[in-house]
């Protein structure tokens, strides 16, 4: 049996509607439908999907705070929304848009409060602090009021708090929302290393890289149902999901020639061009390619996001930057 | 399943108390503000009393109540709904937190929502009318004309842990209907706080039907009027058997029994609606 089993999970929403001044119309909405999936012990899963797809309520019903209207949901064989409050001993949650710490009192205090409420013997409290603080580079936070610390530092201490009880699965909600690349590298690299210890993630993110970086199955959900289940790799396809070079010519020119890329979009008559190329590729040599044979004056280098990603996954084509 | 864990979660009463510390921490982050609100809350609700004082200046009584009588109510009501106040009074701001979205940072916590919730924005300057209320109530016990026994005595303390807990039901049925109107705070302010300047003046001086009302639909009348006719040793407004003047723990047993059962019933209809 896997660690988190789904099947046929539905969540319908009542939306009550205004229609004249004294009556209303119900709506039926569905959230998630049929929604079936297993995930097993120490899988690390990338979650995406469109907004409103239906990610947030799956991950609702995940930690009990929603109960679903049809199908089967158990996480560690325990059924969430009947046994919540055992559940919650063994999982840990971060809503990237939500902070759980204290903000006018240090950012030592709130782990305190984490350690108390879940009963955490306190040697393993101070070694998993410990640990945390050090790959985080929280150190010297700890006695700074929450309020005082940047977006990137708030979030560093949010995945603390909800990992010093050493939980069994780990629920993200866009973690790197928001944050610097420094920090994003970080809190990649940690996360990284809480999956090799064998805690389980799921990783909901409008972040390609996160999912590049972390994650070897991803599940991409849209209207509430699941569209893909595989690797990244079979999601951007044989030729992969393209990434975009932008160059600034210094007058108009016609469409750029060079191997390995192809001109997708012209401006100005030929002075700007986008050119797309594999996103396994190194942009260098067509930089290089480029800059001999036209009077380059600047460029950029896009990535193609989740949006385009998933977009191409009905269309059949590659994923595109713009 | 292998690695089921055997801790247990941590018990409502800490939970609360965890919960609670750190709120009234982070008020006395900012001590000045702290100071002057629990000074200015004092001085408005001093002056609340006094006006009853003045009163007494032009009328000898108040329905057949003097004016100790009248503190004794007064101290009685407001120190039970100021214990109430200090203690649960913040599961008013439920409604805030299911529209926000936050409640479901408490429900992701291994433990119950209830302690959770009652301990949010737990505030220590609500002392200050718990300060005040217990100040004209201890006036009121020594001035009255009560003629002590060891029942009259005990029944002092029991009128007050019935009283919170009879406000405690209101604050609850409240917040458990915010869970359907999120912006219904007001309506339960009506009852708590409009229950409190009701039972601190004597019943005799409402209408019958107002009495009624605080007797048998909302028991208000059990926070500090039925016991207080024992305690006084006043005649019953609505001519019931004296009986009824010892049935507060009774009253608010089963009230707080049905706002525990609003109250689950609220949380799990929200756990099934979502937010």
């Amino acid at each position: 049996m896997a660690f988190i089993e789904l099947e046929g999970v539905e969540k319908t929403f009542t939306v009550r509607r205004k229609r004249g001044r004294f009556t209303r119309t119900k709506d039926e909405v569905r959230a998630v439908e049929g929604l079936t999936f297993g995930v097993e012990r120490g899988e690390m899963v990338g979650y995406i999907g469109p907004n409103g797809a239906g990610k947030s309520t799956t991950v609702k019903m995940l930690t009990g705070i929603l109960t679903p209207s049809a199908g089967r949901l158990r996480v560690a064989g325990v059924d969430p929304q009947k046994e919540r409050v055992r559940l919650a001993q063994r999982i840990g949650v971060v809503f990237g848009q939500r902070t759980t710490l204290w903000w006018d009192l240090p950012l030592r205090d709130s782990f305190t409060l984490v350690r108390r409420i879940y009963r955490i013997p306190q040697d393993r409290f101070e070694e998993n602090l410990g640990r945390c603080v050090d790959q985080l580079e929280l150190g010297p936070l700890l006695d700074t009021p929450v309020r005082q610390l940047s977006l990137g530092q708030r979030m560093r201490g949010d995945i603390t708090a909800a990992l010093l009880h050493d939980p069994e699965v780990l629920y993200l909600d866009e973690p790197t929302i928001g944050l610097d690349i420094l920090s994003k590298a970080t809190v990649r690299r940690f996360l990284a290393e809480v999956n090799a210890r064998g805690t389980t993630v799921l990783l909901t993110t409008h972040d390609l890289q996160d999912i590049e970086q972390l994650c070897r199955r991803v599940m991409v959900i849209d209207h509430g149902r699941v569209v893909y289940d595989g690797g990244l790799e079979g999601l951007q396809g044989s030729d992969g999901a393209e990434r975009t070079l932008v160059v600034d010519l210094a007058g108009p020119s016609p469409a750029i020639d060079v191997d390995g890329a192809r001109v997708v979009r012209r401006e100005g008559d030929g002075e700007r061009q986008w050119l797309a190329f594999p996103a396994g590729r190194s942009a260098a040599p067509l930089v290089a390619a480029v800059a001999e044979r036209y009077p380059l004056v600047d460029l950029s280098v896009r990535e193609p996001d989740i949006e385009d990603v998933i977009a191409r996954l009905y269309r059949g084509v590659p994923a595109q930057a713009t | 399943m292998a690695d089921i864990r055997a801790v247990r979660p941590l018990n409502p009463v800490s939970a609360y108390l965890a919960v609670a510390g750190m709120w009234a921490r982070s008020a006395l982050v900012y001590r000045l503000n702290f100071v002057l609100v629990v000074v200015v809350g004092l001085l408005v609700n001093g002056v609340e009393f006094i006006g009853i004082v003045f009163m007494f200046m032009n009328v000898p009584a108040l329905g057949g109540y003097s004016l100790p009588e009248v503190a004794l109510l007064y101290g009685a009501s407001g120190t039970a709904l100021g214990l109430c106040d200090l203690l649960f009074g913040s599961i008013e701001k439920i409604g805030s937190r299911i529209r926000d979205g936050s409640l479901d940072t408490f429900l992701v916590r291994p433990v119950r929502l209830y302690p959770q919730a009652a301990a949010d924005q737990f505030a220590l300057r609500r002392l200050n009318r718990l300060i005040q209320a217990g100040g004209v109530l201890v006036y009121g016990l020594v001035a009255a004309d009560v003629h002590w026994t060891w029942g009259r005595a005990l029944m002092i303390p029991v009128m007050l842990i019935c009283g919170t807990a009879i406000f405690e039901g209101v604050f609850t049925l409240g917040a458990a209907f915010q869970f359907w109107a999120q912006d219904a705070a007001e309506v339960q302010n009506a009852f708590t706080y409009g229950g409190n300047y009701l039972t601190q003046y004597p019943p005799t001086v409402f209408a019958k039907e107002m009495v009624r009302g605080a007797v048998f639909v909302i028991p208000l009348a059990f926070v500090d009027w039925w016991p207080a006719l024992y305690v006084l040793g006043k005649p019953d407004p609505l001519g019931l058997p004296a009986w009824t003047h010892f049935l507060s723990p009774v009253v608010a047993g089963a009230f707080c029994g049905i706002a525990a059962l609003a109250w689950r019933a609220a949380v799990r209809g929200y756990r099934s609606t979502g937010s």
